[in-house]
């Protein structure tokens, strides 16, 4: 008989705005692949046909203008309450539309028929934990990112989202953590039993890479020029670290001026960045490109001589294997958790903007460097797969139902 | 009578420390770490005399007081005794009462243990007589028998010690080679006069080097006895058994009682009536060669593969290779003995393997030793380095104008 899993999330591709998605999408198809049935739930009625889930919507008949601002994982509750659509649709805060899911958790639990329970991060925690009260089913919680991350490392946390993590780490019988470095978060933050977490590294594959395409001839144009090219993709938040690549930016260029910097992404910290680049005299050697998708990505992905993810908390980081599976060389704080299961990608201390520099103009000034990195970068990224991570959930699933 | 033949690699480079860009024109020392880092090239050296050199040496002398009719060889790079020399003195006084006895044999190789025959011949035969030089001022004797960095072995080589004079050359004895022969005989190496050519055990010898403290292989634990037993029952007219000396004390620990497996060897060949300890040059003294030994293209005692992809299999070791060896003529031309050195320094063979990514296809990365985080880190630091000396050989050099006048 399959195993059937009652899974709650948030978003879903198309619709998303980061990591959470794809992650999700990745492994429900993997899962399904093994020959496990996943019923996906969503808090929002949006227009997904995906084959191989079965999608069920919390709200049942909220119109589609509902789905396309301001609800985000990476937000956080204030936020959110600054960046709120005014027409009213969403509920007072980010909060209550949190507590609206949960409570639904338990009538979704009772109309469906599952063997195991299975939520993603906070937004989805407490629908989790309704529908195992409501079912008396084992529950798992994959906590892709924590709430000390998305602040990275800022004075404050909320303490209402920590709670709620807690609260569903402790219901959980197994926590599932995207790396060693998230384990030990919710170790040592959380007071969370060792013994009940497992890390299940985060894959890649063609189906949640992004489309190939035409596109930037602008960049193609400095290439043929013999400009190298250098980025950063990603939101633009604390978390990131845009701004320690600004800086190695600046060091960089007083070694080789033949680079250009490209900056791609939104966020609280975009208007911050363009002034420190602007203030370092650099403003005219760094591209602003804003958020980008699809062919577009897949196009900066593809023009990039490297890749940089200075993150100052990065819980797993999937756009590194983006750019990794392109044959784009990367360097990769080793405060993520991806610089766990990658050998083939330069790693730095993201505070090191010293050494991000040393590695940059290494990787621009020797080809060796450049075409050793790609080359293995590309093999490696092809074995990181959904497929690997998928295996592992479902041996986890299944030692879990061994113990009803 | 069969032979038992033993030869000990000791060697160790000068690794680059962590040398970045902005270092370049800055920092002529590339090999002075002074960290806690195993680039720390005296601390290294310190350590390995403690823990393998020191023990494994002094044993070695008390076994062959012991035993007579014992025999070793060994093979020292010149950057090895060089850095005993400074940094562990009381080794290379062990060494040379080691050669003292007159029971121990030591082998000629390139003193920088680079692959500098593969690049640049006439390098290669400078760094050859530096180190016969330094081998005849520590320890009184001139090497007889060649034995090239990483056993890389090729036929134009062998052809080369043979009209250098040299009685021997040793090589891997690698079963693709050798088809239906084995290697426990002294061969003849195509197109020579008279040298010999005396090939390593790889079966036997790594069941010291590499299998000795395993406890996943059925054979384990390997006691002195069993194994003098299988070298008893070994077929040919010699056991060729070549390895690290840092077998001894480093890659296996004393608490894995590699030590006392060395003890207690030479009293379970004695039972053995049939065998005795030969250095290289007594075996090739004692036989006639077995059959001519076709090896055209290049044979190490690296890996699977035997070959040298494990130094220049990929770009990033082509590049720094290449790099390496194409400042030859600049390097001879700017007449700086410091200089020199530093590019010598720069062509030990190490320094491209730490930059070996071949661990890929296998996901063992431990299969390849580095004190570098990754290939990568060895190869930045390298080529920062190899900028630098770029650097000061561009300066050294007369200006185009200033030859004109």
């Amino acid at each position: 008989m399959k195993t059937r899993i009652l899974m709650f999330g948030w978003e879903f591709p198309p619709f998303h705005s980061g990591g959470l998605g794809v992650a999700c999408l990745g492994l429900t198809r993997a899962l399904s692949k093994l020959g496990t049935e996943v019923i996906f739930v969503m808090p929002k009625k949006l227009d997904i046909t995906s084959p191989h889930t079965k999608i069920v919507f919390a709200d049942g008949g909220i119109n589609m203008r509902a789905v396309n601002v301001a609800l985000s994982p990476y937000v956080t509750s204030t936020s959110y309450l600054r960046g709120r659509p005014k027409n009213g649709i969403y509920g007072a805060d980010l909060m209550s539309e949190v507590m609206r899911y949960t409570s639904m958790g338990s009538v979704i639990a009772r109309e469906e028929n599952f063997d195991v329970i299975y939520a993603h991060d906070w937004l989805s925690f407490g629908a989790g934990i309704e529908a195992k009260h409501a079912s008396g089913k084992p529950l798992i919680a994959h906590v892709h990112a924590t709430e000390f991350d998305r602040c990275g490392g800022a004075n404050s946390i909320n303490e209402d989202v920590y709670a709620i993590e807690r609260a569903g780490m402790e219901e959980a019988d197994v926590v599932i953590t995207v790396s060693e470095l998230t384990k030990n978060i919710i170790v040592t933050k959380y007071g969370i039993p060792e013994g009940k977490i497992c890390v299940v590294y985060n894959g890649i594959d063609e189906s949640t890479m992004p489309s190939a395409g035409k596109g930037l001839p602008r960049l193609r144009k400095l290439k043929a020029a013999g400009f190298k090219l250098v980025l950063f993709l990603g939101r633009v938040t604390l978390q990131k670290g845009p701004d320690y690549f600004i800086r190695a930016a600046k060091k960089v260029l007083e070694y080789d001026p033949k680079i250009f910097f490209i900056l791609s992404g939104s966020g609280d910290m975009e208007q911050g960045v363009m002034e420190l680049a602007a203030r370092l005299g650099i403003a005219d050697r760094v591209f602003f490109t804003g958020h980008l998708e699809g062919a577009d990505k897949h196009e900066v992905y593809s023009v990039a001589d490297l890749f940089v993810m200075p993150s100052v908390s990065e819980p797993f980081g999937i756009a590194p294997l983006e750019a990794m599976k392109l044959g784009t060389p990367v360097l990769i704080s080793k405060q993520s958790g991806v610089s766990e299961v990658v050998n083939h990608a330069l790693k730095v201390d993201f505070w090191d903007v010293d050494e991000m520099a040393n590695k940059i103009l290494s990787v621009t000034g020797y080809p060796g460097l450049a075409e050793t990195l790609s080359k293995n970068a590309k093999n490696e990224a092809h074995r990181l797969t959904w497929n690997v991570a998928a295996q592992k959930v479902d041996g986890i699933v299944n030692t879990l139902m061994r113990a009803v | 009578m069969k032979s038992l033949c033993f030869y000990f690699q000791v060697h160790q480079p000068y690794r680059v420390k962590k040398y970045r860009v902005f270092d370049i024109g800055n920092d002529p020392e590339y090999f002075n770490d002074r960290g806690e880092s195993n680039l720390n090239n005296r601390t290294i050296a310190e350590k390995v005399a403690r823990k393998s050199y020191i023990p494994a040496t002094r044993l070695i002398l008390e076994l062959l007081k012991r035993h007579p009719e014992m025999r070793v060889s060994y093979s020292f790079s010149g950057i090895a005794l060089e850095q005993l020399e400074r940094y562990a003195p009381e080794a290379l006084d062990l060494f040379k009462r080691v050669v003292e006895t007159g029971q121990a044999e030591v082998l000629a190789e390139t003193y920088y243990h680079s692959l500098a025959f593969f690049y640049s011949v006439p390098e290669f035969e400078r760094q050859v007589t530096k180190h016969r030089e330094l081998i005849r001022k520590l320890f009184g004797v001139w090497p007889r028998v060649f034995r090239n960095t990483e056993l890389s072995y090729r036929n134009d080589l062998a052809a080369w010690a043979d009209s250098a004079g040299y009685a021997g050359i040793i090589s891997e004895g690698w079963d693709p080679i050798l088809g239906w022969r084995s290697p426990n005989y002294v061969y003849r190496p195509v197109g020579t006069r008279t040298i010999r050519l005396l090939m390593k055990n790889y079966k036997l010898s790594d069941d010291v080097a590499f299998r000795f403290s395993s406890r996943e292989w059925a054979e384990w634990p390997l006691t002195a006895g069993k194994y003098g037993q299988w070298l008893a029952e070994a077929d040919g007219d010699t056991v060729n058994l070549f390895m690290d000396y840092e077998t001894f004390g480093e890659h296996q620990w004393e608490d894995t009682g590699i030590f006392d497996f060395l003890e207690q060897l030479p009293q379970e060949i004695a039972k053995n009536p049939g065998i005795i300890f030969r250095t290289p040059s007594e075996v090739i003294a004692s036989y006639e060669p077995k059959d001519e030994v076709d090896i055209p293209s290049v044979l190490t005692w690296a890996d699977t593969d035997r070959d040298l992809t494990a130094w220049t299999g990929n770009a990033m070791q082509k590049a720094a290779i290449e790099n390496i060896y194409a400042l030859e003529d600049g390097v001879h031309l700017a007449n700086d003995a410091k200089l020199m050195e530093d590019w010598r320094k720069l062509q030990t063979s190490d320094h491209f393997y730490y930059m070996c990514t071949k661990w890929s296809n296998d996901g063992d990365v431990h299969a390849y030793f580095s004190p570098y985080e990754s290939p990568y880190e060895a190869y930045i630091a390298y080529m920062n380095a190899l900028s630098d000396l770029r650097l000061r050989l561009d300066k050294r050099q007369p200006q185009k104008g200033v030859l004109q006048t």
